[in-house]
Order: C-alpha cells, then sequence, then structure tokens
C-alpha cells in the first residue's frame, strides 16, 4: 500500500476506512409494446405468444422481436396452460425480495405448441421427481386477484401424461419437430 | 477475421490480490495496484502510454455510474483516449481484445489496459438478480441460469455424476500455486468437495465461483516496442462473437457463438490441431461442468468426450496434457468484471514463463477465453512465446 | 492526425443512419432499435450476415438494469452468431471502436447504435452517480447544479456574460427572446430551465463502410476524415472549469482546422457548454450555418454523441455541407470529448 503524507496536524487522528452512501433510485418502467398487449391478456388468465413474421416461430411470452432476424412481432396467438420441462434445476439459494421455501424448482417451461421456454417456479412436485419432459400446467391465483402482472400464475405443477423424451424436450424440440434449421 | 495490421505483445502483466473484500483500498487503490505492477513490469512509467482500455461489468456492482470517468487521475488518462468497455462476463477478455486492435490498427503503440471489479462496495447477489420489471422474479443469481444448461449436458453424455466435483477440486488445488487467488483451501478435501451442499442442484457450493473484488492489468505494444522488451508474449490470434440467448433452437450446451468464435481463432493461429497445439488453456469456468463443456466447444476433444479429459486427468498441471486453469480459475478467484482478463493476462503469464509455481514447464502457446450473459458473448485470444509467422 | 501513426489510416464513412427521439416512449429499447437497425440495414441492401462488426453504446445505470444492453441485442438479430462489442459509454465512442476496427483491416462494413430511455428515470439524478463516490456523489449535486458551477465560474472570470448564454438559449430555440430568458427564474443559479437539457428517450444507428465498398452502398458517402478523443481530470478542484483540454486536443488531433467547417454539430446539453466548446474548439459563437440539431432541447444520454454524428452525416449527404464537424461529450463539465469531422470528399 503507497505511503500518503499526512500532514503533522492529524496525527493521532482515526483514519476514515469507508464511506458508507445510501443511493436510491426510482425507475417507473413502462412494459414495451408488446408485453401490455400480453400482460393485459394475462390478466383475463389467457397466455399470448408472439408469432414471428419470418417463419411462424411461436416465442413466449411475446417480447414484440424475433431475435433471430431482429424483426418486429406484432401478431400473437393464444397458448395453452400446458407444457413441459426443458430443463431445470433446485435451488437452495433465496431470491432477494421473495418468500420462498427452500429449495424450489426454477424450470424452463415450454408451452405446448411454444419454440422457445421461460423460467419459471415448479411446485406440487418432490425435487427429485422432476426430470426434463416432465408435462407440467399452470397453477393461477385465484381469479378475483388475477390483475395485468407476471405474477397471476404463481407456479406450474406436474399435469401427468407421458414425458417428453429428452431429445425432443426444451430447446431440442425445434429441431425434433423439424421445425427449422436453427442453429444445428 | 484476423488480427489484421501490426503485431502486437503483451509486455507487462500486472494483478491485485483478489480476496471477498478489499477493504485496504479504494477504487483507485485497486486499479492501480494492478495497473502499476503491468507498468513495473513493462519497464514503463504512467507518460509512456498512449491509451487506456478499462473494462469491467455492471456498475451497479460498485453503485457508481461509468466509475472509469472518476477513475481518469488514478489510470493516468489525463489527455489521453480512454474506452471503457462493457460485454458482460467476457468483459475482461472483450477488453483486452479492443487494447489489442488498437496496437494492431497502428493507431497507438503502447496501450495499457485494465479491467477490474470492486464487488463488494455494493451487492453483487442483488446486482446479478435485480428484479425485470414485468417479469417473474425466479432467478437467483447466475448459478440458477446455467445450472439448468449443466443438466442437459450431464444427461446427453450420461457423463459421471462427479466429473464436475473433479474439476472444482483441480482448480481449488491449482489456486494454492497461485499467491493472488481468491481462494486458499489447503485443507480441502475431495469428499468435502463432494459433501458440500447442493447451491443449484446439481451445482454445489464448492462447484461455484466466488465473489471477489480484484484486477488485472496489461500493457499491451507493437512489434517495434515489443522488440526492444525482455519478454512479449505475441498476440497470434483474437476473436469475438455474440448470440442471442433465447430463440427456436438454441445450442445452448454448445453454443454456436462458442464454435465459430474458436473456429475462427485457430484459423488466424494456423492451429489445426488445438490439443496438441496448445500448451495451457485458462479457460472462464465459473461452475465446474463449463469446464467439459468448453473443452469440447472449443475443439480440444469431440462433442461428448470432455469429460472424459477430467476424469483422466488431462487437464490437471501435474501429469495432464492439457492443463486447464493452473491458476486457479474463475472457480477460485472472481472479480467479475476482471475474470476475463486474468485468464487471458495469466495465458501470457505463461508462455513468458512468468506463471512463478503455477508454470506449466516449456509452455509456449497458450488460450485465453472469457465469456459472458447468457453463454451468449465470447472472446478468446491465443498468445505465444515466439512471434507469429502468419497473419 | 495521431502521434503514433506514419502509415495512412483507411478512409472509412457514415453510409446511413437512422434515429428516433420522443420524450417518453412507450417501447422498449428492442422495439424502439429495431425498425431504426432494420431501415439502415435496408437502405444499404445489407443483411446482418453481411456486416462485418456490430458495436453499441448504452448505459445499465440509465436502464435502471445491469446488463440492459444484453437484451438490445435482439433487436440485431445476432443468429447465425456474430462479431460484436459493447461500450458502458455514448455511442459516439462504440464508433471509434468501430473506426479502429476497420483501421486493422478486417472489415468492410459495420453496425454501430446506441440508445437511451431517461424517462423512467431521474436522469438528473442517475448522473449523479457518476461522481467521485467518495467526496462529491454523497452530497447528491445533479447534473444541473454541477453544471452551474462551471457556469459561475466562467461568468465570474468575465469569460462568459449572462447575454451570450441568452443569445445561445435563443439560437437554440430553448427561449423566444433575451427578455423572455433573463424573465425565466433561476433553475439552478445561474442556469436558468432555458440554459438546461430537457431530456429524450431515443435511439440512432448507422452503417459505416471502407472505401471500396462506401461507394456501392451510399451516393455520396460521409467520410470520416478525422476522429479523435481525450479525457481531463475528473475532480473538480483539479482542473481549471474554464477551459475543456480534452476538447482542444481532441479538435486539433482530428484535424478540425484542416479545411472550413460548415456545419458543427455540438453534444451542449446545456447553453454554457456550447460557448465553452466554441470557445476550445475555435469555431464562431454564431454559426454560419444554421445548427441542424440542439441536444440542448433533446438530450437522450448514451446516444446525443452518435446522434451528433448522425447529423453532421446528413448535413453532407444532403448537400447542406462539405466538411462537418460532430462532437460528444461524457462526464462531468465536459470531462470527456471525441470529436469526428466528415467530408463529401474522401480526402
Amino acid at each position: 500500500m503507497a505511503e500518503i503524507n499526512v500532514p503533522s496536524s492529524l496525527d493521532g487522528v482515526e483514519p476514515v476506512q469507508s464511506v458508507r452512501t445510501p443511493i436510491r433510485m426510482e425507475y417507473t418502467f413502462t412494459p414495451g409494446v408488446a408485453a401490455q398487449t400480453y400482460l393485459r391478456e394475462f390478466g383475463n388468465k389467457k397466455i399470448l405468444g408472439n408469432v414471428s413474421p419470418v417463419d411462424g416461430a411461436i416465442l413466449v411470452p411475446p417480447r414484440g422481436a424475433d431475435p433471430r432476424h431482429g424483426a418486429l412481432c406484432d401478431e400473437f396467438v393464444e397458448m395453452p396452460h400446458t407444457g413441459h420441462v426443458g430443463s431445470y434445476c433446485v435451488t437452495n439459494v433465496p431470491i432477494p425480495g421473495r418468500d420462498l421455501d427452500l429449495p424450489y424448482i426454477s424450470a424452463w417451461i415450454f408451452l405446448d405448441g411454444a419454440d422457445v421456454g421461460f423460467l419459471n417456479l415448479v411446485a406440487e412436485c418432490p425435487p427429485e421427481e422432476c426430470r426434463i419432459g416432465m408435462r407440467v400446467e399452470a397453477v393461477w391465483k385465484p381469479d378475483e386477484e388475477l390483475g395485468m402482472t407476471a405474477e397471476n400464475i404463481l407456479y406450474w405443477k406436474p399435469s401427468g401424461g407421458p414425458d417428453i423424451p429428452f431429445e425432443e424436450a426444451g430447446v431440442r424440440g425445434w429441431h425434433a419437430r423439424k421445425r427449422g434449421e436453427t442453429n444445428a | 477475421m484476423g488480427t489484421g495490421g501490426e503485431l502486437a505483445a503483451v509486455v507487462g502483466v500486472g494483478m491485485t490480490k483478489f480476496s471477498a473484500t478489499r477493504g485496504d483500498v479504494s477504487m483507485p487503490g485497486l486499479v492501480r495496484e494492478a495497473a502499476q505492477r503491468a507498468l513495473d513490469d513493462a519497464g514503463m512509467q504512467w507518460d509512456d502510454i498512449d491509451a487506456v482500455v478499462m473494462g469491467k461489468a455492471p456498475d451497479f456492482f460498485e453503485g457508481v455510474m461509468m466509475p472509469e470517468i472518476f477513475l481518469s487521475e488514478a489510470l493516468g488518462c489525463v489527455g489521453k483516449p480512454m474506452l471503457r468497455v462493457h460485454t458482460a462476463g467476457s468483459v475482461g477478455g472483450s477488453t483486452a481484445l479492443v487494447a489489442a486492435s488498437l496496437v494492431h490498427s497502428g493507431v497507438h503503440k503502447r496501450v495499457l489496459t485494465v479491467a477490474w471489479e470492486k464487488q463488494s462496495e455494493s451487492n453483487a447477489m442483488w446486482a446479478l438478480s435485480l428484479k425485470q420489471p414485468f417479469q417473474v422474479s425466479i432467478n437467483a443469481g447466475a448459478g440458477g441460469y446455467f445450472s439448468p444448461i449443466i443438466r442437459q449436458y450431464m444427461e446427453a453424455t450420461q457423463a459421471p455424476e462427479l466429473i464436475g466435483c473433479m474439476v472444482a477440486f483441480k482448480d481449488r488445488q491449482h489456486a494454492l500455486l497461485n499467491p493472488y487467488a481468491h481462494l486458499h483451501q489447503p485443507d480441502l478435501t475431495f469428499d468435502q468437495v463432494v459433501e458440500s451442499p447442493m447451491l443449484w442442484e446439481p451445482i454445489r457450493y464448492s462447484e461455484t465461483c466466488p465473489s471477489s473484488d480484484g484486477a488485472a492489468a496489461m500493457v499491451i505494444v507493437n512489434e517495434e516496442e515489443a522488440e526492444k522488451a525482455k519478454n512479449p508474449a505475441w498476440i497470434h490470434a483474437g476473436a469475438m462473437r455474440s448470440e442471442a440467448n433465447n430463440f427456436p433452437g438454441r445450442d445452448e450446451v454448445n453454443p454456436l457463438a462458442s464454435r465459430e468464435c474458436a473456429e475462427d481463432l485457430w484459423k488466424q493461429a494456423g492451429i489445426t490441431n488445438p490439443r496438441e497445439e496448445i500448451d495451457v488453456v485458462e479457460m472462464y469456468v465459473p461452475f465446474s461442468w463449463y469446464e467439459p463443456m468448453w473443452l469440447e466447444s472449443l475443439g480440444f476433444c469431440e462433442r461428448g468426450d470432455g469429460w472424459k479429459l477430467v476424469e483422466s486427468g488431462v487437464t490437471h498441471i501435474e501429469g495432464g496434457d492439457l492443463p486447464v486453469n493452473c491458476s486457479g480459475g474463475v472457480l477460485s478467484s472472481n472479480p467479475i468484471g476482471a475474470s476475463g482478463m486474468i485468464r487471458f493476462a495469466e495465458a501470457a503469464l505463461q508462455v513468458r514463463g512468468m506463471a512463478g509455481d503455477h508454470q506449466v514447464e516449456g509452455a509456449r502457446k497458450a488460450m485465453g477465453h472469457a465469456y459472458g450473459g447468457g453463454a451468449q458473448y465470447f472472446a478468446m485470444w491465443v498468445v505465444g512465446k515466439d512471434k507469429p509467422t502468419h497473419n | 492526425m495521431h502521434e503514433s501513426e506514419a502509415k495512412p489510416m483507411r478512409k472509412v464513412a457514415v453510409v446511413a443512419a437512422a434515429s428516433r427521439q420522443e420524450e417518453k416512449m412507450l417501447d422498449t429499447e428492442v422495439e424502439l432499435m429495431i425498425p431504426l437497425i432494420s431501415e439502415v440495414k435496408a437502405e444499404t441492401g445489407l443483411d446482418q450476415t453481411e456486416i462485418g462488426f456490430t458495436c453499441s453504446g448504452s448505459s445499465d445505470f440509465l436502464a435502471g438494469q445491469a446488463f440492459s444492453f444484453v437484451m438490445t441485442l435482439d433487436a440485431v438479430g445476432p443468429v447465425p452468431p456474430i462479431t460484436e462489442s459493447h461500450v458502458e459509454m455514448d455511442g459516439a465512442w462504440a464508433l471509434y471502436e468501430t473506426w479502429v476496427k476497420f483501421q486493422m483491416g478486417v472489415i468492410d462494413t459495420a453496425l454501430v447504435y446506441s440508445y437511451g430511455k431517461p424517462s423512467p428515470g431521474s436522469l438528473q439524478d442517475v448522473l449523479s452517480t457518476q461522481l467521485d463516490p467518495y467526496y462529491v456523489a454523497p452530497l447528491w449535486p445533479d447534473a444541473h447544479a454541477v453544471a452551474g458551477l462551471q457556469t459561475r465560474t466562467l461568468l465570474e472570470q468575465g469569460i462568459i456574460t449572462a447575454d451570450q448564454l441568452a443569445d445561445c438559449a435563443v439560437r437554440a430555440g430553448t427561449i423566444e427572446s433575451r427578455e423572455e430568458y433573463f424573465s425565466q427564474p433561476m433553475l439552478s443559479d445561474p442556469l436558468r430551465q432555458a440554459d438546461c437539457p430537457t431530456y429524450a428517450d431515443g435511439g440512432v444507428a448507422m452503417i459505416l463502410a471502407a472505401e471500396g465498398k462506401a461507394e456501392e452502398l451510399c451516393e455520396k458517402p460521409a467520410w470520416i476524415t478525422g476522429i479523435d478523443h481525450r479525457i481531463d481530470a475528473h475532480h473538480f478542484g483539479v482542473r481549471d472549469l474554464t477551459t475543456v483540454p480534452s476538447a482542444r486536443l481532441a479538435a486539433e488531433k482530428a484535424g478540425v482546422h484542416d479545411g472550413p467547417i460548415d456545419v458543427a454539430e455540438l453534444h451542449a446539453a446545456y447553453t454554457t457548454h456550447d460557448l465553452l466548446l466554441r470557445k476550445e474548439i475555435g469555431l464562431p459563437e454564431t454559426p454560419n450555418h444554421s445548427q441542424r440539431s440542439y441536444p440542448i432541447k433533446a438530450d437522450t444520454l448514451m446516444a446525443s454523441g452518435l446522434l451528433r454524428i448522425a447529423e453532421a452525416a446528413r448535413a453532407i449527404w444532403e448537400g447542406d455541407a462539405n466538411r462537418a464537424l460532430a462532437h460528444a461529450t461524457a462526464g462531468p463539465l465536459l470531462q470527456q470529448n471525441l470529436i469526428c469531422v466528415l467530408s463529401g470528399e474522401s480526402n
């Protein structure tokens, strides 16, 4: 550490070791054009997906863009409330600002018909029973509590039915269903 | 895309001690510690530097927006051009590449580059898990993102469950040979690694990188300057690639951006058999299983075989023919903004024979690798003891 | 042009630009940028696979999200993978990084973009976090206060007058007349509202191309004949606030006065900055040509600088200028400055 020359008038004065400066900044975010449509219908217990104008790929949740092509998506389609687990992990780390029992399952949910997944909670499932390809369905908040918020779906629970095989589950589904050629 | 233009070499490397909290230095103090060491190594003064390129990850980690601006004096930038790169986790690597480009292009002769993070100042976990508006808050840190990807690798390859633990143990052993490393665990046993609690199953606490403060710096110069230097590490190749992180059919286990970046790199460097021609690798492995995954993606072995290299000890400094992360890697020290540059700098130290106790004997060609974002940003370079014969 | 180079620099031109600014946008950054990026690609007939390098500038603190630029990358369509980089700086510096890549001889075309949405946050407060965290930031001087400090120093040393500030505000269109200016109350004494920027959300995208390619893509490429950037000391007490050494030096290195300047697009968010920059760079206080844009009327942090370069290029394309200067600044008190000189002629 570098030598610092302090004036003799400061001899014996305790040096400052750190400065604590609380910072607070408020942001009022707008959801964006596509997300507004999505959230509005989500409040009506509907799940929308975007349709890519380039090849009809279904993107959930809608972000108004197909990231492969940098293309705007303004077409929406209603999605079923069922899907499968594309992949997952069992988490023992609490999420800041959220009250979850540990451990919990965070999973990539691929809705039936969707070509990309989204991250969400899987519950009503012992962690050791969760697996890639497991079929799930949405568990919603009670109707009177629904709003235009991403929190309408509390979690996804196993719905029964045969698993999607690994080779067709999650990101592998696109190629397995011969949907297209992105990224062999 | 080749290095193009002029040749460039690393003639000075400096690093700070990495630890959870560098409470003994301020931010200026931290960056100067690394930068001064790099200048001393290069035998240069602050005034010898033409330009400074600084890199770091999100500014929320320190609570200072664009901190390079207030560090202008500390980095000797007054009156000079200064750039600040931010490419998520790969930033340390891409910063080195931007610095190198200033020399390859002929725009500058001597460039100082510094990458750093003082994440103890703010709260890294909070910054990494900032609730994204209008989305469900489900991600607890980077591990929550990468763990499901790792699970898919494990299932696809049916690799033995403890491969990840082997990597973690190896890297912590390597760290004991690096005085700068954050984690020094001389009493750690393999069983302790295995028995460590699961954080994001299948990743255990022991298989996860720490959160560190630290900085790394290099002095990169042109051919004329390098020939005056005592021990240059010549830059043979440099490549960057990016891709989107969530799109139909994405291979998230072995991203195309990673493969194409590596192919470009080997082509520039004239390397046809990386496994044979590269002597040592400093690879960005924040979670254990990324070592076998990147070994495959980078072309050191066939797809599906990465874990076999780990299992047979190929990547160990003792007895391995392709030692990986002799410095202890990201698993032993992770100041996020600096980690990529630490990899690039360690590669340079290896070919200069200056890696001390973690030196791979006779290393002449080394690879530095960094990645970031949702495994979507990649920056890589090859450095060599000998001047490149092609360009 | 640069102290170290002996070999001639490769000629690079701006061949297309698209921009948008609005006081408060409902679009996300991706929704904002897709049309702009698509427009410049359509104009040049290039698709992403034909673009050699992509570089952008943006800020996490402005966006209120760590790694914010990661999401915006979707607007580019980076599939298959692209060679891409990002600076946590105004897009003007992303353009500089791109220009350097051209000099390496490894690319012939590039996409540069930047954007900012100040509307969700309070930009003045966000900018306070750029200040020295130990001595200055805890006092929370906002951006107007900091600019006010510099203005007061200039006024008290007689280097500028309040009349000059008023005339600048009138020229920029933030006030109708001197009388109206002086009847405005002080906002951050000695600055009035008319001296201070109105913030706007916005973005800009542009295509750059090297000699040999630029002529194919554009009828009248706006050639970069000089580009340089410098930074001054940060701490307020360390430098003379009445000067901008980095702007002066960058202007010299970029060869601003190698020829007449027809249009100067200055990234001056405050009237003070306009006056000070003209003095330091050596431009007339009242421009000969009408300036095309005034960032004081619509200031988009992280894009205002690149927007100046776009406007300077447009001046060339539209025949309003044969030689144009674009300036970008960053940091408090004009701490860091970039100067880019564009010309309708390649030499």
